[in-house]
């Protein structure tokens, strides 16, 4: 009862999530499809940025490698120049017009000025404002020769007062960087596109595989059993269609076997349901004596305690097959119940002029329910009983082989015609030399059940002549 | 022997007919239709046996009824009466303390036989090492059965069959409960594998002798008792 109320508790919050799952914004992260896409579009920026980012270093870094050396090697020869004793400023101004003479432009820039600031070698008009730390990188607009341009430059203090201005024209450099830089902004735009288009037709061939398996679920949710999964869209598709048409055989079993016993019990149990009614009402219309009387009502109750036994086998057989009593499995051994049922039906056997003929080897160890087995086993006699003619011999042979527990009834009774045995195990089937016998047609249903609840098989075998029903369970151990 | 049985059942006509016929067998019946009711007379009033119905309206239902029941030490044998068949069921109701479990449809026979063994198995708790009915001896410790001066040898599951019913003598003992009290099997064979037995151990205690002590009641089952009925 307490579980109950916390059932009761836990719904409404239940009901809480499912709307949330509903919610549209939240349906966009839990469409799988988008989730792929996404994660694609993700994984393709993200690879090509750092593409993107590995050419800009190998170019645009190693251009300013490259200049910054060569400023500095040009810088440190003519710093060497001016050193004392033999160096001067002189000898400075001397190698800047020598280098400035080249008849190719190298790019090269050179201010060389003495301590009160004018100019007395090099290739600039006047010392760049903003340059004011000596042994320091700058890159910044200058005019040369008339033209404005931008250098990376960098400033020596020489001995004696004097400045040493060393640099390169990097305005081409300039140029490639932008250059490069509206590439990869349009490489990036591109990107995107591309990154979005992939996501897109990643999400479309996801969506057609799961299209089949949403497609054939819908038309089986809507009532159309037949239906199965394709097989052969891909590797991990054909797993779970597998599954999933597995599971499906199953659903259509068990509806066959409800429709099979809805039409079962429509036919069955009307029948000694109309007999009772008849009798009832033909003794309050017509009974004359109390005797009359009393004796219809007797045979009713008989009736209807029939009845009550058929539901009752019915029930237990619905009980077994939805597999609950699989958390009461203990591990058993069936010698001693076997000897017991042997001794039970030995005497019921010999009251009827038949041999009962037991040979029960130990061990026979499950993992199972012992009562379930014992009825199992109980209603194989039962039937054996049932059909044999007198002075006939009834085998229980019970034995563990290859790790199997096998339990046989064989009779010499007339058996099941081959075209029936298949469905012998079905609920109210009775093969036609059993119709006039007494039975609901359960007993075999029951058998089945039992042991397919442990994991087992029930056989069925012509005996020459008779019936062998060899019911087969895992060993334990 | 009259005892004094509560029956608790919401189904009018159901409980109508079993507070008729235990009051029929000389029984004195109380009957509650609801599980409060039902737990108050219970649990103020003495009886021999309480009949519980496992589904009861009004908030306390069989199970909780004989919890509360048991949980004030108060012993007195229980009869569930149910519509649920399973067997879990069945185990779940005798382990919260019932003594006995009777599914629903059940004949009245077999309702009163179970709630006349269960009375008398409240009084006969302490050790026994001897059973006797009429001329009819037995000895727990020996394992032997005589009759008169004669020893009668038997099977050991005739010695199981009889000792249930000397322990039930006098009352009527159904199949089932043969079945169950001998046997352990909780399910009815098709065959009637109980009156062969019986009529097995009739050979070998009554034929001998003039006076028959088991007998077959119709249409219930049989009864071991010295007396003529």
């Amino acid at each position: 009862m307490g579980q109950n109320s916390k059932l009761v508790a836990d719904l409404p919050q239940t009901m809480r999530q499912e709307q949330a799952a509903r919610a549209p914004g939240l349906r966009v992260i839990r469409s799988a499809g988008r989730r792929f896409a996404v994660l694609y579009a993700l994984m393709f920026g993200v690879s090509s940025f750092l593409l993107a980012a590995s050419l800009w270093y190998s170019t645009i870094g190693l251009v300013q490698h490259q200049v910054e050396s060569a400023i500095h090697t040009d810088d440190q020869a003519l710093v060497a120049l001016a050193q004392p004793p033999a160096g001067s400023i002189a000898l400075v101004a001397q190698a800047i017009a020598t280098r400035l003479a080249s008849p190719v432009d190298t790019g090269s820039i050179y201010l060389l000025v003495d301590p009160t600031g004018n100019r007395v070698a090099g290739n600039l008009d006047s010392w760049p404002e903003g340059l004011t730390q000596m042994d320091a990188w700058y890159q910044l607009p200058v005019s040369r020769a008339g033209s404005a341009s931008v250098a990376l430059l960098r400033a020596e203090a020489l001995p004696g007062g004097a400045r040493l201005l060393v640099g390169r024209d990097v305005l081409v450099r300039a140029q490639l960087w932008r250059v490069l830089r509206n590439g990869l902004i349009w490489t990036g735009f591109l990107m995107v596109a591309l990154g979005l288009a992939g996501a897109v037709v990643i999400r479309s061939i996801f969506r057609r595989m799961v299209r089949d398996i949403s497609i054939t679920s819908r038309a089986i949710a809507r009532g159309d059993l037949s239906r199965r999964l394709p097989v052969g869209v891909g590797e991990e598709f054909d797993e779970l269609a597998t599954i999933i048409n597995d599971m499906l055989d199953r659903i259509s079993r068990l509806m066959d076997g409800v429709r099979q016993v809805s039409n079962a019990i429509a036919h069955d149990l009307r029948t000694p349901v109309t007999r009772a009614r008849a009798r009832l009402e033909d003794a309050a219309l017509h009974a004359e004596t109390m005797e009359d009387m009393q004796a219809a009502v007797e045979r009713a109750m008989l009736d209807l305690d029939g009845i009550v036994g058929v539901f009752e086998a019915l029930l237990r057989i619905a009980e077994i097959e939805a597999g609950s009593r699989r958390a009461a499995f203990a591990p058993v051994d069936l010698t001693q119940t076997l000897w017991d049922m042997d001794e039970l039906y030995r005497a019921v056997a010999e009251e009827r002029g038949l041999h009962l003929h037991a040979i029960i080897n130990a061990p026979l160890p499950i993992l199972g329910d012992r009562e379930l087995v014992q009825q199992a086993v109980a209603n194989l006699l039962d039937n054996a009983l049932k059909f044999s003619a007198p002075g006939t011999v009834i085998d229980l042979v019970a034995r563990l082989e290859d790790k199997v527990v096998q339990i046989m009834v064989a009779d010499r009774g007339p058996g099941i015609a081959a075209a029936d045995r298949d469905r012998a195990t079905e609920r109210f089937f009775r093969a036609e030399t059993a119709r006039t016998t007494a039975g609901s047609g359960l007993g075999l249903a029951l058998v089945s059940a039992v042991a397919q609840l442990h994991n087992g098989t029930l056989q069925l075998f012509d005996n020459h002549p008779g019936l062998r029903a060899v019911i087969c369970l895992p060993a334990q151990g | 022997m009259t005892m004094r049985i509560l029956v608790v059942e919401d189904d009018k006509d159901v409980a109508g007919f079993v507070v008729k016929g235990l009051r029929e067998a000389g029984h004195t019946v109380e009957h509650a239709d609801n599980g409060r009711d039902g737990l108050f007379l219970a649990a103020s009033e003495n009886f021999d046996s309480i009949i519980l119905d496992r589904m009861l309206p009004g908030g306390i239902d069989g199970l909780r009824l004989m919890e509360t029941l048991r949980a004030q030490d108060n012993a007195t044998p229980v009869l569930f009466l149910s519509a649920l068949g399973q067997v879990d069921d069945r185990v779940k109701g005798l382990k919260a303390g019932g003594d006995d479990y009777l599914t629903k449809p059940f004949a009245f026979a077999e309702l009163l036989a179970r709630v006349e063994a269960l009375t008398r198995r409240g009084k006969t708790d302490g050790p026994m090492t001897r059973l006797a009915v009429g001329d009819l001896e037995m000895d727990l410790l020996s394992r032997s059965v005589r009759r008169g001066e004669q020893k009668i040898e038997l099977q050991p599951r005739e010695f199981r069959l009889l000792e249930y019913l000397m322990r039930h003598a006098g009352q009527v003992v159904t199949r089932t409960m043969l079945l169950e009290g001998v046997w352990d099997y909780h399910f009815d064979p098709q065959t009637n594998v109980i009156d062969v037995h019986v009529s097995r151990l009739r050979q070998k205690i009554d034929k001998p002798f003039e006076l028959p002590l088991l007998h077959t009641v119709r249409n219930a089952g049989y009864m071991l008792r010295a007396e003529e009925i």
